[in-house]
């Protein structure tokens, strides 16, 4: 198919659309409405299920309910509408449902204000609603990426009857970029054994996420995180770019990560060992990956649009051993390369002087944070 | 001299009531005297009668009546508390053959769920509501709903429900009659048999206007809460009718067309 | 009058003493023993017959416990059945 000028909302909309995505329901919220515009016009003009729902909180819900009656069906918000669906993501999870949803990350917390952020990577990587689960959790940072990535996020979903993110922020949501887009899917005809459809000539099915036995619910939570073991193990995503000789290791995603490598591209032209290292999935974490990288470089910097998040699980995978650094902006600033290009050289600089291997004390955040 | 001819006709012992198909072979958890089993039964009467249970989805919600997945022998799936009617939305635009009623109790629907009510029968979803009101909050051990009477005394308005501190109950089923995509809503209570008779036949039109494919329905149903009222089951449907009438007065706020009664209305 | 009889399924029986009250005929009664929840369930004591089989106890049981049999002339059941 020919690339196609695209903006990013539009773009994630159609590739689910593409994706055989059979029902979207959603609600306004900047900076991702024009998803849910794009929907309002294509799935009517398929044939297919679009609904404004009066809330987030109803639009999760109808996607719990078009899940359990087994269609592929998908949601979008910006953080604090992500906030209110929690209740709903927990209850997918719990009843094992399929449903992907597309978190367009803005500046927070509260109302916050509408420009980009990387500031729901805790909420939406830890669990994404209450009690032990994960969703599985992909970061595009262009948006042909996010096209990929939105088609992968409905296969990986029905394969393991579970929640898939994919989270941008309001940049990429908002540009426009030359992409492809792949071709229709076929809708899938028939409707999975476990689905809601009518008990006519079979067992009743039940979706549900209510055990009262401390037994059942445990044998439940069991099966969920073997479930998790299982993703864990087969859908790490990660790219590399000039990590093998590099001494500081830059650790980015989304929006940061491209203007990190602009950083790391620059200074690469001038001989600087300096690489990038960018999760794709944020949840299966690429830990294995981060660790070996580890034992080669001196230091890494995490970049982020937010205060320190991915940050501490880079910390946790390369220990006290190594320093990490990090920059920050927050607030839906977004960082400029020549912002990293300090924060590299500051890092750089540190490597040198001591003799590496410097503890970091816990909870000293090293959060630069310009205003 | 007149003679009369009879002709011999013999009886025949006949069941002429026995248990709904639809309901299934378990024992409930409900109180003894508990009217959600009497709101059960008829839902699974009509079912049965309407040869409806094979095409039946039900949104279980959050109440006393969280299990009544168990209850029914449909697909069922359980909704968040008050969200019911949202899931159900889910279910009936992408499945828009089958039947999909909810079953809510006045918590799930007339507060935290009064949102997500309201929205569905503005858009005129073409489910079916079935809402018990029974004026408290039973399965968290009787606070005051949204439904609680002026005066009634709750775990959470010990002294008696003010109408200064915490307002006057809400009217669901007038409240939703004015909604644009509302078809059939209407009160009717369980306290007698005649009643439950005309409840009966109440949640039986709720069901045709879905069957027919004409919008949003609800049957509110008038009920009793023995435990948390802190009386006998009789006691209890005798408060109905004396107490929850004057307030939630039983009559029909919305009926389209199509599903009047043909007979003459006393 | 018809005539008729119930039967009560006795392990679902709660004991709400509902459709005693119903019964227009006074044919029902808690029994003395309990059932295996411990509930006191209902029973017909109709040593006269006067059961009619009208229901009003199978409407308003909330436990779906009673089945209802009436006496009907061969002919009207048979009308139905057509």
């Amino acid at each position: 198919m020919p690339k196609e000028l695209l903006k990013g909302n539009v773009a994630f909309a159609e590739a689910a659309i593409r994706a055989g995505c059979q029902a979207y329901f959603g609600y306004p919220i900047t900076p991702q409405t024009e998803l849910l515009e794009h929907m309002s016009s294509r799935m009517i003009e398929l044939g297919r299920t679009f609904l404004q729902a009066e809330s987030e909180v109803a639009a999760v819900n109808m996607v719990y309910g078009a899940a359990s009656a087994g269609v592929r069906v998908m949601t979008s918000s910006s953080s604090p509408g992500i906030s209110l669906m929690q209740e709903g993501f927990s209850y997918i999870a719990g009843s094992e449902v399929p449903a992907v949803v597309v978190d367009v990350m803005r500046g927070g917390p509260g109302l916050g204000n509408i420009q980009p952020s990387q500031g729901d990577y805790n909420q939406v990587t830890k669990t994404a609603g209450h009690g032990d689960f994960h969703p599985i959790v992909l970061a595009p940072s262009t948006i042909q990426e996010g096209i990929d990535l939105t088609v992968l996020a409905f296969d990986l979903a029905e394969k393991y009857r579970t929640l898939v993110f994919v989270v941008a922020d309001g940049a990429l949501g908002q540009m426009m970029e030359p992409a492809e887009l792949p071709p229709m899917r076929e809708t899938a005809p028939d409707r999975p054994a476990w689905a809601l459809t009518g008990a006519g000539g079979r067992e009743k099915n039940l979706i549900s996420s209510i055990f009262l036995g401390a037994d059942k619910l445990e044998r439940l939570n069991q099966k969920l995180q073997a479930k998790l073991a299982e993703i864990a193990a087969s859908e790490i995503r990660y790219e590399e770019f000039f990590v093998d000789d590099a001494e500081l290791v830059l650790v980015a995603f989304g929006t940061a990560a491209r203007v990190a490598k602009s950083a790391v591209q620059a200074l690469r032209r001038e001989g600087v060992p300096v690489g990038l290292f960018r999760p794709i999935s944020l949840w299966p974490f690429p830990e294995e990956r981060l660790y070996e990288i580890s034992e080669q470089a001196k230091g890494f910097l995490v970049v982020e649009m937010n205060a320190g998040q991915m940050l501490q699980d880079v910390r946790a995978v390369v220990g006290r051993r190594y320093p990490v650094e990090f920059y920050g902006r927050m607030g839906g600033a977004i960082p400029m390369p020549e912002e990293i290009d300090g924060a590299i050289n500051d890092a750089l600089a540190k490597l040198d002087d001591s003799e590496n291997k410097v503890p970091l004390e816990a909870g000293n955040g090293n959060v630069r944070n310009h205003v | 001299m007149v003679t009369l001819e009879t002709t011999f006709d013999p009886t025949v012992e006949t069941v002429v009531y026995e248990r709904p198909e639809s309901l299934a072979d378990v024992h409930t958890h409900y109180c003894p005297g508990c009217t959600h089993g009497t709101a059960h039964r008829l839902v699974a009467e009509v079912l049965d009668e309407l040869g409806l249970r094979e095409r039946t989805i039900l949104v279980a919600a959050v109440g006393c009546s969280v299990f009544s997945y168990n209850y029914f022998d449909v697909d069922a799936c359980e909704a968040a508390h008050g969200r019911a009617p949202a899931m159900a939305t889910g279910i009936k635009r992408v499945n828009p053959d089958n039947i999909v009623f909810t079953y809510q109790g006045d918590g799930d629907l007339a507060s935290i769920g009064a949102a997500e009510i309201v929205h569905a029968a503005a858009r005129g979803e073409k489910i079916t509501v079935i809402f018990i009101n029974n004026a408290i909050y039973g399965m968290t051990g009787g606070q005051m709903a949204p439904t609680t009477l002026i005066g009634q005394k709750t775990t959470s308005s010990p002294f008696g429900r003010d109408a200064a501190l915490a307002g006057k109950p809400i009217q669901m089923a007038e409240l939703l009659a004015q909604l644009p995509g509302t078809v059939y809503s209407v009160r009717r209570s369980l306290h007698d048999a005649r009643h439950v008779i005309q409840a009966k036949k109440a949640i039986r039109t709720a069901f045709q206007a879905q069957v027919q494919g004409l919008g949003f329905s609800m049957v509110e149903l008038l009920s009793s809460c023995p435990t948390n009222w802190g009386m006998t089951p009789a006691e209890a449907l005798d408060w109905i009718r004396d107490n929850m009438i004057p307030t939630f007065s039983l009559g029909d706020f919305k009926v389209a067309p199509e599903l009047e009664s043909k007979k003459r209305r006393r | 009058m018809a005539k008729g009889r119930i039967v009560i399924d006795v392990e679902r029986c709660k004991g709400c003493q509902l459709c005693i009250e119903a019964c227009p005929q006074d044919v029902l009664d808690l029994a003395d023993d309990l059932n295996s929840k411990g509930y006191r369930p209902v029973v017909l004591l109709d040593p006269e017959h006067d059961c009619t089989g009208c229901a009003l106890c199978a409407t308003v049981c909330p436990d779906g416990c009673i089945t209802v049999y009436r006496d009907i002339p061969q002919s009207r059941r048979e009308k139905a059945h057509a």
